[in-house]
């Protein structure tokens, strides 16, 4: 496809390489949380908002994870290279969720009581796996600004980011346990296929290679 | 709420009136787990609509000397109605303050005079696919069955309701009659029942079969018996403090009912019995 890039991705191309794109794609992704701030201080979160509120937080973390993976095989195959502008931003939004995410769920759940926190990380599985994904995260946002790629070496960088993957993994199987209880598994297995047909693309792709 | 109206005269039994602060009706009508509809806690709200709670029948049955049919008409007068302001605590870590209306099920019990060989009681919610979009999920098996032993359903705490705040039961509260165990987390109480069962072996309840280890047969409110994946030390009381930003509440043993029902279980090793 290489040279002979069709006519329609040239225009998404366009579009992406905008001068506009990476503030509108700010703006939109800045939306969950606002919309969710709004909820909460208007009491639109249902009868227990504590968990609404973490909950959503949860699922909007797993949303942008499937983003930001999506961002490589899209470009590939439908020949936008200009989506690659916005993976870093999508990348730290994963990051922002995540962190609000655990952080509501110590204020909410546990009332900042560290010791507390510390302790059903300890006991409770389920918590563990989702904070042992947001620890995966900090090294990938602290690394995420032009000064530490050129520092680590693009090699070393890249490889260092391939964490992303096990971060997929552990959010999956995070969610996947929370839902145990409940046997209620149709939408863990919704984000499961998706991240786990975007990881097999490029496995397949380097098998192929 | 607008639904018919149920009153009941205020009980004078002991421990049955708390006098905490009432959950409002819509959060105890919009926040709930009935998975016949859905296992979102809002689903029940709006799909129970589907829910024919009349004409309505119970076969109470098993080892019984008197196996009967009731219908719905029947059980309303089978005692005097009377109002009890429970708390409720799921198992998932919240609690709400309801005003049931209802009768003792020791009532409904005496009618049918058990065998000296039962020893526990099963109760199965309906479980029909044209009024029940739920049933189409596997997430439990279905019909959702639930049990208590002999001498829990006798006591007079162990309420048979046909109404909350007044009224007949919303369906999505599980109309027109279920059971409320005040002690024990309200995965206990089954909605919308439609058989009652006598048995001489533990029965084998929905949650119990689904989840073994996460789910004992008993599953009285224990503070200090975890659940596998959370604490169930403290627990949220719904619409306290708006919501958010209220402190959470200790959950006490039996649920606060231990005056009245801790001797059910004397000697009893409840970190194995859960």
């Amino acid at each position: 496809m290489d040279g002979t890039v069709p006519r329609r991705a040239s225009r998404v191309n366009g579009w992406l390489g905008h001068r506009s794109a990476k503030p509108i794609a700010f703006v939109l992704a800045c939306l969950p949380f606002a919309w969710l701030v709004f909820a909460a201080f208007t009491d639109r979160l249902g009868a227990n908002p504590a968990e609404a509120l973490i909950r959503s937080l949860g699922e909007w973390t797993l949303r942008f994870l499937v983003l930001v993976l999506a961002i490589t095989p899209l470009r590939t195959t439908l020949g936008w290279p200009a989506l690659l502008r916005l993976r870093r931003m999508v990348g730290l939004f994963v990051f922002f969720y995540a962190c609000i995410h655990l952080l509501a769920y110590a204020a909410f759940d546990m009332e900042f009581d560290l010791a507390a926190v510390a302790a059903d990380v300890i006991k409770r599985p389920f918590i563990l796996v989702g904070f042992l994904a947001w620890l995966l995260l900090l090294p990938l946002a602290a690394t995420s600004f032009n000064r530490a790629i050129r520092a680590l070496g693009a090699r070393r960088w890249q490889w260092l980011h391939r964490l992303v993957y096990m971060i997929a993994v552990l959010a999956v199987l995070h969610f996947f346990w929370m839902r145990s209880g409940k046997n209620n598994f149709a939408e863990v297995g919704v984000y499961a296929a998706i991240l786990g047909s975007l990881l097999a693309w490029r496995l397949w792709r380097r098998l192929r290679a | 709420g607008k639904l018919g109206s149920l009153p009941g005269k205020r009980s004078t039994l002991d421990g049955a009136v708390t006098m905490e602060a009432l959950t409002s009706y819509d959060d105890a009508s919009s926040y709930n787990n009935f998975y016949e509809f859905g296992t979102d806690k809002s689903d029940p709200a709006s799909y129970a609509k589907t829910l024919k709670p009349r004409p309505w029948t119970v076969a109470v049955e098993g080892l019984v000397n008197k196996p009967t049919t009731f219908d719905l008409d029947a059980l309303l007068k089978l005692s005097p109605m009377e109002e009890r302001v429970y708390r409720l605590r799921c198992v998932e870590g919240w609690s709400m303050v309801i005003p049931w209306v209802g009768y003792s099920l020791s009532e409904l019990i005496k009618q049918v005079q058990p065998q000296g060989s039962a020893k526990f009681v099963e109760f199965v919610t309906l479980a029909d696919p044209k009024q029940m979009p739920g049933l189409r999920s596997s997430v439990l098996g279905w019909p959702y069955v639930e049990g208590l032993r002999l001498d829990e359903a006798m006591h007079p705490l162990t309420l048979l309701a046909f109404g909350m705040y007044g009224e007949v039961l919303p369906n999505q509260n599980g109309a027109p009659l279920r059971l409320v165990v005040p002690w024990k987390y309200g995965f206990k109480s089954g909605k919308s029942l439609v058989k009652i069962r006598f048995t001489d072996k533990e029965p084998r309840t929905a949650w119990n079969v689904a989840a073994p280890q996460e789910y004992g047969f008993y599953s009285n409110v224990n503070p200090e018996v975890s659940h596998p994946r959370w604490s169930q030390a403290t627990e949220r009381r719904i619409g306290e403090g708006s919501g958010l930003f209220a402190k959470r509440r200790q959950t006490l043993m039996f649920n606060g009912y231990a005056p009245q029902v801790g001797q059910l279980y004397a000697g009893m090793d409840l970190r194995k019995l859960y």
